[in-house]
């Protein structure tokens, strides 16, 4: 019987009142975006943000919360933008989205600066369920990343895949941390950079103490529109407890992919779309976990987590808010695996 | 078939200009609006108060008046209202096309947000979009007036798609109601449409949908009208020599923000419309100075000769404050005219134009 657990992959939109008073403390061009270094008023507004969406996860009946990301103004490069040895200089575009955020140039040797660490324990002090952290992968943080100092893609690779491991060294306890590693099907790594991208999402899964879910969206760009078949295949050989996968975009793929080459002993389901404002019933999203469960033979999962697909900063907040009710809402018991 | 570029850009320069060269200086059109208007719409939207539409319609051309004088000022050949009717590039659209609705703002960067909507039902043209902005633009101004106008497939790509099977279909309905909105303006007197397509820079594996939009948008339209498109924060690899089949006449580009790192992009194959370059960067608040701007313009020189060159900021100066926005423009229009000047005395090198680029470019 697989155990469905419901989570996100968190960097959620920040509620209406914290858009308006942020903007007014920090200014809307580049320079006024968070360093690390934030004014106590600033400080403020985020810890009663993330106090008001951890509550949110409780009631919606989330059963593994997130800290939520609000102050990762650069999307998932936040853990570089707030690095030291890393300039954050023009903007530029996210994927292929109507998002921006500043482009992080590495230039000289990176250390980690317990960033995320310190947001995870101020959420984990507003909550008595496990948590679930998040951060980019390292083949995604690469690839939406500019190095200037360590001069080849595989050392600047694994020059991030060792700044997130620390990172994630120093996380107090939590229950999973979801590895973002949207690029693997956004910009997949050919052959060899493969491999290399399994051995770095090694590297920051040896370093968590927390089941480690690496977490794929959105199609693939010019492939089958699932992960490729040789990256999947390196992937399963990293140390990871989970793969995710975004059922949304593409679910006969994924649902193959995993028919065909296994799967870790647990899984995660992006079955809930938040990238559009349609709004799933908690039966559809049950009937999605079941369809998964149901097509993905040969596997015996021990724990599902049933998850929104994507990051979900991208949404209004009461869209968003609908969804997190409808995915905490999901009875579980009437998944049958 | 449309038959673009075609030669309609001399129409634009002014009777009293002294250069034999002329770089066509313009902006791409949205601005600051006067902090006034902001409280006014607060008032539009308040319902406590007694500030209805015909108070907002005066304020809204108080401010266009303003601002396209404001333009005039800073010596700009072609000029715009600086959107001072339109909150937003995707929302004033949709809120005046029927099948769209709302649901809250969501993010684009940083703080900056946009009420991002959904379109819920087939879409069709509802109330006229801007042809009385134009007229009443063009009433005011002394220079010849562009429409900045958002394009099908941005108007597709920035929406929530809950009603058709996909962007490509919705982007396709869209150009149409486009068409009929351009047609309008064209039979106001307009001579100069921009079509806005940020969103361009973003799927390789779209330019097609971007190009058969543009085919719909520019059907019937006569070639004496200047037709551009915008496009901005992208790969622009991933879009080059493609939009050179587009049929329009000018490209308008962002590049200052990258320090025109994909300049290059643009020079092979051979640059075959007219490029409209962006010269300052309109995500800082520093004023760029005369001359760093014409180290600006000369990057052009790469890519175009002079003849096909238009200067204008990278993209809408909306977000600087006011007073910089406007020292930005006349600092540009300054330096293009300082560089007309010096191409007129020849001497500056063309590279684009087979001469020896100097050891600076």
């Amino acid at each position: 019987m697989t155990e469905v657990v419901s989570t996100t992959p968190g960097l959620f939109p920040l509620p209406d009142w914290a858009k308006d008073e942020l903007a007014d403390l920090k200014g809307r061009q580049k320079g006024g975006l968070v360093s690390g270094d934030e004014s106590a008023e600033i400080t403020d507004a985020y810890d009663r943000a993330r106090r008001e969406i951890v509550e949110l996860q409780t009631d919606a009946g989330i059963d593994l919360p997130v800290e939520g990301q609000l102050r990762w103004d650069d999307m998932l490069t936040h853990p570089l933008s707030v690095a030291d040895s890393v300039e954050t200089r023009g903007i530029v575009r996210y994927f292929d989205n109507n998002n921006f955020y500043r482009e992080p140039v590495v230039t000289d040797d990176l250390t980690a600066t317990g960033d995320v660490a310190h947001e995870l324990d101020a959420a984990g002090e507003l909550t008595d369920d496990g948590l679930n952290a998040v951060l980019p992968g390292p083949y995604t943080l690469s690839q939406l990343a500019t190095d200037e100092h360590y001069g080849d893609e595989a050392a600047f690779q694994s020059a991030l895949a060792d700044f997130l491991a620390s990172e994630a060294e120093q996380f107090p306890e939590v229950e999973t941390l979801f590895l973002l590693e949207p690029s693997l099907l956004e910009s997949p790594p050919g052959d060899g950079a493969d491999e290399r991208a399994s051995e770095a999402i090694d590297t920051v899964a040896q370093a968590a103490d927390a089941d480690v879910v690496t977490h794929t969206y959105w199609e693939s760009h010019g492939g089958d529109g699932a992960l490729d078949e040789k990256v999947y295949a390196h992937l399963l050989d990293a140390d990871i407890d989970a793969v995710g996968f975004d059922f949304v975009a593409n679910h006969e793929d994924n649902a193959y992919l995993v028919g065909e080459y296994g799967c870790t002993d647990d899984v995660a389901l992006g079955i809930v779309d938040g990238q559009n404002t349609l709004v799933e019933e908690p039966d559809e999203i049950a009937e999605r976990v079941e369809w998964t469960l149901a097509n993905t033979p040969g596997t015996d999962f021990e724990t599902a987590y049933a998850t929104i697909n994507t990051p979900t900063f991208y949404l209004p907040s009461g869209k968003f808010e609908e969804k997190l009710a409808a995915l905490g809402a999901v009875e579980r018991t009437e998944v049958k695996a | 078939m449309s038959d673009r570029p075609a030669d309609n850009r001399e129409q634009f320069r002014p009777a009293e200009h002294d250069n034999d060269h002329f770089l066509l200086t313009t902006v791409v059109g949205s601005y600051k609006k006067p902090k006034w208007l902001d409280h006014a719409r607060d008032l539009l939207e308040d319902e406590d108060t007694n500030f209805g539409d015909e108070e907002w319609e005066e304020a809204t051309d108080d401010a266009a008046r303003l601002i396209t004088e404001e333009h005039e000022r800073s010596g700009l050949d072609v000029v715009v209202d600086g959107e001072m009717r339109r909150n937003e590039m995707v929302e004033y659209f949709a809120e005046r096309i029927d099948g769209y609705e709302f649901n809250g703002r969501v993010k684009v960067w940083g703080h900056n947000y946009f009420n991002k909507p959904s379109v819920a039902d087939e879409v069709e043209y509802g109330e006229q979009w801007l042809v009385d902005e134009f007229e009443f633009t063009d009433s005011v101004a002394d220079r010849p007036v562009k429409v900045p106008i958002t394009g099908p497939y941005t108007l597709a790509s920035w929406t929530f798609n809950e009603a058709y099977e996909d962007d490509a279909a919705l982007a396709y309905d869209l150009a149409e109601l486009v068409n009929e909105e351009i047609e309008q303006l064209v039979d106001a007197g307009a001579r100069y449409i921009q079509i806005d397509e940020p969103a361009l820079a973003t799927t390789p594996d779209d330019h097609a949908i971007v190009g058969e939009c543009l085919e719909r948008i520019v059907e019937d339209i006569p070639e004496d009208v200047r037709i551009g498109v915008h496009v901005c924060y992208g790969d622009y690899s991933r879009i080059y020599p493609e939009i050179l089949d587009y049929p329009v006449d000018e490209v308008d580009l962002e590049l200052t923000n990258g320090n025109y790192e994909q300049i290059d992009v643009f020079t092979d194959p051979e640059f075959t419309l007219d490029l409209a370059l962006g010269v300052v960067d309109n995500h800082t608040a520093e004023v760029e100075t005369v001359e760093e701007i014409k180290e600006n313009i000369k990057q052009g020189f790469k890519v175009v000769p002079p003849e096909q060159l238009t200067i204008s900021p990278d993209c809408g100066l909306k977000l600087l404050p006011r007073e910089i926005a406007y020292q930005k423009m006349e600092n540009m229009v300054q330096a293009a005219r300082e560089i007309e000047a010096e191409l007129d005395a020849d001497e500056i090198d063309v590279p684009v134009a087979g001469e020896t680029a100097s050891a600076d470019d």
